[in-house]
């Protein structure tokens, strides 16, 4: 689960993590308000208005900018909230924005230059330990620098037995090149910012820039957190942060429907048990000439209410031109299954695209002719190839 | 013999009476598992399917000499189960239980580090050994004795294989369900080590999909070997988007060298026969070992 850069911004401070401080507004009115509670709290001069939305790249899309007056903060926020930020990161439609977060001015100048550095928490799945990674080229695209300047990318490996020691935190702010307060502030954060990882069952933070101020504070400027869903039963109050409108709502009716679903593109789709064979079968669409235009696992039980809420989200979408059903019925019997698609398909009544059912497994050769006499416009097929070259002559 | 389990394995289940354990138990029972009693906190001395249940895997082991344990325990409390088995000298642990946290299984992974075990899972099918012992949820009748090993990340894309086998003419020695999730207890290439070392063993289908390195790891090994034994592979999800997880926990697109694309240009370079359709591993696998249906 993703969380919104401000959300993860409290919870980074609620586990002692310096961040950029800010208050989150919803219309120009509220952008005002908190610009002026903000300068009171922190004094700050100027504001910064940030899109908040799940998706990086953000000030490309004209999604952050800087205010130097309470006017130019309600122009902005104007602006900013209710548009359809495109970032390199969404899809061309963009992803409109609902909320801003009117931060403090942080690049203030003073004693020192201030710079900018990458930081980021994740599981190296090789080793299966976290590790932070980090590097001096902050507020960059860490992919570009991975590949331009791969020398300059650190990480760190965190033994699970003892967590995160001083040494570790110690070696990240030596290589980060900093000395002085700044070290020991580095120090404090990288601590802190483990702690925080661990803390809430996060899977990844990735936090760029992590900015030195020109005063010798360190903090992070901007903070993109998403939470591990198998670890959410133990935080139910970060389970609430938890924001469907930045989510597709198909995929959010499916979820809630227990259905695994991603709406894709293409125009073939699909219904399938198991997500290694329902990948497969999205592969298998694209070699017979298709696209698929969803992912979908119906899981262990795919009996008749699934399979009829599993049709009516794949026919809402109109550019869905066939559909295949590829189920393996190994526990499950491919009898019941075909009842459950007959049944579903005279629910919802009015089907106007091909259907393929494959059903192997328990009973496949009952399921088959339950399909095939049932009246309907569905083509059987027992074997994956069948099921493949019958997809390729309805859309090839 | 095979690998993992056989006919001589004793299996314990744990969450032997929960629903899933129960419903499995029974289906492991009647594929012809020696299944010597099961494990539920508080529920000792019972008798569930024929079968005492023990408080404590320690306990288990130690009154039916059980070395193999398969967990159907709640994500919540199934790496404290795993951990359990390992410490009571369990030798081979087969974790179906899915959506365990990654927190949990950080710990697990280190815990097991120094124990003289075998995990397999979680998020998985199970093992099983043709004709033998079944310690999962795969289905049986599917199965037929023979040479072929199978490993895979996925279950239905297993039984898939595992089905194509058996129609082509062959029969299967063990199939190993590796898992999905991002930490598993056996990663690809120690399961392709233990079967390429079967002497019952003669080719291997290695089934794997998008995310992580896996699937690349094993090939390496596998060319390094010498490519002892024909390995027909199969990478799931080259029409998945970037950054979007697929099903499975690990099933993400991070960079450019986990995409299903750049996994199979790897499985070829180290001579595994990838196949690029799913419906062609068993017609593959016959051409090489040269068996006709």
């Amino acid at each position: 689960m993703n969380l919104h850069e401000y959300q993860g911004k409290e919870i980074l401070a609620s586990y002692g993590v310096g961040v950029q401080r800010g208050i989150v507004a919803t219309t120009p009115d509220e952008a005002v308000e908190a610009a002026k509670k903000l300068s009171e709290q922190t004094g700050t001069e100027w504001w910064v208005v940030k899109a908040q939305v799940h998706a990086g790249g953000r000030g490309k899309g004209g999604g952050v900018k800087l205010a130097k007056s309470l006017d130019d903060v309600r122009n902005i926020a104007s602006e900013i909230i209710g548009m359809n930020l495109v970032t390199p990161q969404t899809s061309k439609e963009g992803k409109k924005v609902h909320q801003v977060l009117i931060a403090e001015d942080v690049y203030y100048p003073g004693e020192s230059e201030t710079s900018e550095i990458y930081m980021s928490v994740l599981l190296n799945r090789a080793s299966g330990r976290n590790m932070i990674m980090y590097s001096t080229e902050g507020g960059m695209d860490i992919e570009t620098v991975a590949e331009q300047t791969p020398h300059l990318i650190f990480t760190e490996e965190i033994d699970p037995k003892v967590g995160i020691q001083g040494f570790q935190a110690r070696k990240i702010a030596f290589n980060l090149g900093l000395s002085g307060t700044a070290f020991k502030e580095m120090v404090k954060f990288v601590m802190n910012l483990y702690k925080a990882y661990d803390g809430i069952d996060a899977s990844l933070f990735e936090i760029n820039p992590v900015l030195k101020t020109s005063d010798d504070k360190i903090l992070a400027v901007d903070a993109k957190v998403t939470l591990d869903d198998n670890g959410l039963f133990r935080h139910k109050d970060y389970a609430e942060m938890r924001d469907k409108r930045e989510e597709d709502p198909i995929d959010v009716e499916a979820g809630e429907a227990g259905l695994n679903f991603v709406n894709l593109d293409g125009n073939v789709g699909c219904m399938v048990n198991g997500a290694g064979l329902a990948m497969a079968t999205m592969d298998i669409i694209k070699m017979a000439g298709g696209n698929p235009a969803n992912f979908l696992d119906v899981g262990g039980t795919a009996d008749a209410k699934r399979v009829e809420t599993a049709f009516r989200i794949i026919l809402r979408d109109p550019k869905v031109e066939a559909i295949l059903v590829n189920i393996f019925g190994g526990i499950v019997r491919c009898d019941r299954v075909a009842q459950g698609i007959v049944d579903a398909y005279k629910n919802i009544g009015d089907i106007k695209v091909p259907i393929i059912v494959r059903l192997q497994g328990t009973n496949a050769e009952e399921a088959k002719t339950i399909i095939d006499e049932s009246g309907l416009e569905v083509h059987s097929a027992i074997l994956l190839k069948e099921a493949a070259d019958k997809v390729k002559e309805l859309v090839g | 013999m095979s690998v993992l389990v056989n006919k001589d394995s004793k299996v314990i289940v744990q969450g032997f009476t929960g629903s899933e354990g129960s419903f499995h138990a029974g289906q492991m029972i009647e594929y012809g598992t020696n299944v010597v009693g099961g494990v539920t906190p508080g529920k000792g001395g019972q008798t569930h399917l024929d079968k005492p249940v023990f408080n404590t895997v320690a306990e288990a082991v130690k009154k039916t000499g059980a070395d193999v344990s398969i967990i159907f325990v709640p994500p919540a409390f199934a790496a404290d189960a795993i951990m359990e088995a390992a410490e009571a000298g369990i030798k081979v642990i087969v974790t179906i239980t899915e959506g365990i946290p990654v927190k949990d299984m950080v710990i697990v992974k280190e815990y097991l580090k120094d124990k003289d075990c075998r995990m397999v899972g979680p998020n998985c099918p199970g093992v099983m050994t043709a004709g033998e012992a079944k310690v999962g949820i795969m289905p049986g009748f599917i199965f037929n004795p023979g040479r072929i090993g199978i490993i895979s990340k996925s279950g239905t894309l297993t039984y898939e294989a595992v089905d194509q086998i058996t129609k082509a003419g062959m029969g299967q020695s063990t199939a190993i369900g590796i898992g999905g999730d991002p930490i598993i207890g056996t990663s690809m290439k120690e399961a392709v080590e233990l079967l390429m070392n079967d002497p019952e063993t003669d080719g291997i289908v290695m089934i794997g999909e998008i995310g992580g390195q896996m699937e690349p790891d094993a090939a390496r090994w596998i060319k390094e070997y010498g490519n002892g034994k024909p390995v027909v592979g199969f990478i799931a999800g080259e029409t998945a988007p970037k950054g979007r997880t697929m099903g499975h926990a690990g099933a993400i697109v991070g960079g450019s060298d986990d995409t299903a694309q750049a996994k199979k240009a790897i499985l070829r370079e180290c001579g595994i026969h990838v196949v690029d359709s799913p419906a062609d591993i068993g017609a593959k696998m016959a051409e090489l070992i040269g068996v006709t249906a």
